[in-house]
């Protein structure tokens, strides 16, 4: 064996590797996690940070690696294997039962039970003592409907605590939460790092993970690519191994061919989701939109496209001032989003795929007054054509590939050209052909003349398609940086609030 | 037509694909239709004669229309448990308008009209802006109707319509019964509608994901009020035919239609979760129950087993419907 033996305390892996069909989501991942130690683990999107945590928790199997708790062998075939040898995993989303109270939903699956009964006194009073150690602020009998996120947050950690666990993974505890929320959260990862536990701690926001790390791994593209013992790490370290690769600006688009400004949005604001949003978009140019996840990038386009309310600020299209309460008015204005999640929001996958593009435009088909099938497969027929759509236009689109259906996705919302064309994640879930394919109907439009914004949690998406990008952090606009000032590290600093 | 030219346009099948594609043209309601007049011909001789063919339409009409108006709110997704109670409270507002104030009677008709498309319109109001599921608020609305239909005349029928009214459901246009041409055109209207308006069209888009059909620039709330609206008016309708074939006005009368009315588009291949379902499906699931109805009449099946038949053929259809719906 050229491995040295697994140590006698802590959790080890060694050589983690995960695959999906030929494509390697993790490649080969070390990890040694003594009790009472807390490893920092940061990545871009899909660098691989959950898949690792999943195997580890016993969501996911690994295809090849080991792991050892206290030197023996573990191989979770299943969560509950996980927890019984004292993992846990505290998800990012909030899963919690929101009809039942505290208490119900800590003991949940295992509530106790006393002569045939459920134990409530019990219960209570041990959620009593959890939630007291961890300073949330709720009461067991209370529902956890109406609890802020940062309580419910604790409520998961209590869950978690309760079953006492040895090694405790948070996948972004604090992505949801404000500033004086997160130090909770914090205030909670030290306790059980000085109850001896050994923490992983995902997250986004660097600066959590100077203040609370004593180690911190950082993945990119699956494989591990720094790791630092010595804290503290600076941001810049960090954000340069997150970022790591050499850009690379092949698929630019040439420059802006209009100077009319097509779109402006001045003030724009919508609740406390995201506040003074000021930018304007000119005839064929593209904005890029980045931030982190939960920035309130969407939020944004999703206001601006009429898909959510806008509380306050002002649009207009072509100098005109347009408002809206729909996505219907905006599409009448000219502005139309492809929003982000195609099988949730964008397309009707039980419906055949000229339907599903004619589906905004039925309005303005009609030959007196109706739609009649064959004008349907005719617009269909075209936009096939025209976006290089493969496979049968009477089927359903859920029977395609992710690529086909994204360009179904762009052909529905371009069967009229719109003024300002918002695309939300536009290759998503998509192979490298079809990606290239969108960039290049993307570059198209704009070279056409249309006002572009592309929102992406991919930095290289952002970077190598857009002439200028507006950062978000937090629901606030950072910085618009222009072609020359456009460095990954540049849009990454000023996307983790620096 | 179109829909053959399409599966052998392009890319171009193979044979066995495109005899495959000609068996899915055979809607799985239609089979179960040849299937249970074969079986009814084969047990009773009367079955299959022109004058019992014409009962099991005639025997249908009210339960048709308001078929018609069920399918389109359950192709949206939601349920409208409000239909027999509104053809009932409908029927004696007509009754009661015309009988007890001298009302001219057009002009009741047009009322009780008036009032099923109003009932639908707060069944619409209330399942949208109201937010409140339209299970619950048909269920309110159903539950008030029936009230109403007994208050008015204190639980009492309301007889004596005008000749030419019970007329009507007895007489022939030619030699076809006039309720059965009423049917047939409420059924073409609104398939005309669901094909060929874009309106009707969103309906699909509304049921499939009504997110994605609020994104693509359909005004979703509308359109669902639309829907309930017009389904209290087809029940409403359904109303003035029964009333006209009893010559009277009965509080109770539709209170049992509706497990009919929610069977019928069932049958005829609606999924209850939106986005399915049809007005040649509904026929067809109209023209089952009936068959069934008819047919167990005729062979003197106990009439209290018969809803059991019914509800097997609900599950039969529900299950071969799942099994095409997944080839």
């Amino acid at each position: 064996m050229d491995h040295p033996l697994p140590p006698d305390v802590g959790l080890m892996c060694r050589g983690l590797t995960k695959q999906y069909g030929n494509i390697e989501v993790l490649k080969s991942v070390n990890l040694s996690l003594r009790p009472g130690q807390v490893v920092g683990l940061i990545g871009e999107n899909g660098a691989g940070k959950s898949t690792f945590n999943s195997i580890i928790a016993g969501v996911v199997r690994p295809t090849a690696g080991q792991m050892w708790i206290d030197g023996q062998e573990y191989a979770p075939h299943s969560p509950s294997d996980a927890i019984a040898r004292g993992v846990a995993l505290i998800h990012q989303e909030i899963r919690l039962l929101p009809g039942l109270s505290v208490a119900e939903n800590i003991f949940l699956g295992r509530l106790p039970m006393r002569y045939g009964r459920v134990d409530r006194a019990s219960m209570e009073e041990q959620t009593a003592v959890v939630l007291a150690a961890l300073g949330v602020r709720a009461t067991p009998r209370q529902p956890v409907q109406g609890l802020s996120m940062a309580v419910q947050q604790g409520i998961e950690i209590a869950k978690a605590i309760l079953r006492k666990p040895r090694f405790v993974i948070f996948d972004e505890p604090t992505a949801s939460l404000g500033e004086t929320e997160a130090e909770q959260i914090f205030e909670q990862v030290r306790l059980l790092q000085q109850g001896g536990a050994g923490v992983i701690y995902v997250s986004h926001r660097l600066d959590e993970v100077q203040k609370i790390a004593d180690h911190v791994m950082c993945l990119r593209d699956g494989s591990l690519v720094a790791e630092w013992d010595q804290m503290p790490v600076s941001k810049e370290q960090m954000i340069n191994a997150m970022v790591g690769r050499e850009f690379t600006f092949e698929h630019h688009a040439p420059n802006p061919s209009g100077h009319d400004v097509v779109l402006e949005v001045k003030g724009a604001g919508r609740g406390t989701v995201f506040d003074d949003i000021s930018f304007e978009l000119r005839e064929g140019e593209i904005l890029g939109f980045a931030g982190l996840v939960g920035s309130g990038r969407t939020d944004v386009v999703r206001a601006i496209s009429g898909a959510d309310r806008l509380d306050r600020g002002e649009i207009r299209v072509q100098g005109k001032p347009v408002s809206f309460r729909s996505p219907k008015g905006a599409i009448a204005a000219g502005i139309v989003m492809v929003p982000e999640d195609r099988k949730g929001l964008g397309l009707n996958l039980g419906r055949s795929v000229a339907e599903n593009i004619t589906l905004p435009w039925e309005g303005n088909l009609t030959r007196l007054g109706m739609i009649f099938p064959s004008t349907v497969d005719a617009v269909g027929k075209a936009q096939k054509e025209r976006f290089d759509i493969r496979g049968r236009m009477d089927l359903p689109v859920g029977s395609m590939s992710g690529g086909n259906q994204q360009k179904v996705l762009l052909a529905k919302w371009l069967v009229e050209n719109p003024k300002v064309f918002i695309v939300d994640e536009p290759t998503r879930g998509v192979d490298v052909g079809a990606k290239m394919a969108i960039y290049e109907i993307i570059r198209e439009l704009a070279a056409a003349g249309m006002g572009v914004i592309v929102v992406s949690s991919e930095l290289e998406e952002v970077l190598g398609l857009s002439h200028r990008v507006l950062v978000m952090s937090e629901g606030r606009q950072k910085g618009i940086l222009s072609r020359d000032e456009l460095t990954p590290e540049r849009v990454m600093s000023l996307a983790v609030g620096d | 037509m179109t829909d053959i030219k399409k599966s052998v346009d392009g890319t171009g099948p193979g044979v066995a694909a495109r005899i495959q594609a000609g068996l899915r043209l055979i809607p799985g309601p239609l089979l179960g239709l040849i299937i249970v007049c074969a079986v009814f011909s084969y047990l009773s001789p009367f079955f299959l004669t022109t004058r019992n063919l014409v009962n099991v339409f005639t025997q249908a009409s009210e339960v048709g229309i308001m078929a018609a108006g069920a399918a389109l709110v359950i192709i949206i997704g939601g349920i409208d448990l409000s239909v027999g109670a509104v053809l009932a409270v409908t029927l004696m507002f007509n009754a009661w308008l015309y009988r007890d104030f001298g009302v001219p009677f057009p002009l009741s008709c047009a009322a009780g009209l008036a009032l099923g498309g109003f009932v639908g319109l707060i069944n619409g109001l209330l399942s949208t802006y109201g937010r409140i599921q339209p299970f619950v608020a048909t269920l309110a609305t159903m539950s008030a109707c029936s009230g109403i239909a007994l208050y008015i005349t204190n639980g009492g029928p309301v007889t004596g319509f005008p000749a030419y009214f019970s007329v009507l459901t007895k007489s022939r246009i030619a030699g076809i019964p006039v309720d059965l041409i009423i049917l047939v055109t409420v059924f073409l209207i609104v398939a005309y509608w669901l094909r060929f308006r874009p309106t009707g069209r969103a309906l699909y888009a509304i049921g499939g994901s009504e997110e994605v059909a609020r994104l693509s620039g359909i005004d979703t709330q509308r359109v669902k009020v639309g829907v309930y609206v017009i389904a209290g008016l087809l029940a409403a309708l359904a109303g003035l035919i029964y009333g006209s074939r009893l010559d009277a006005a009965h509080p109770t009368a539709g209170t049992a239609d509706l497990l009919n009315v929610i069977a019928v588009v069932v049958i005829g291949g609606a999924s209850l979760a939106g986005g399915s379902g049809g007005m040649l499906g509904t026929f067809i699931g109209l023209l089952i129950i009936g068959v069934l109805k008819n047919g167990m009449a005729l062979i003197n099946f106990s009439p209290n087993l018969q809803p059991v038949v019914i509800g097997v053929a609900i599950i039969i259809a529900v299950m071969l419907d799942r099994r095409s719906a997944k080839g």
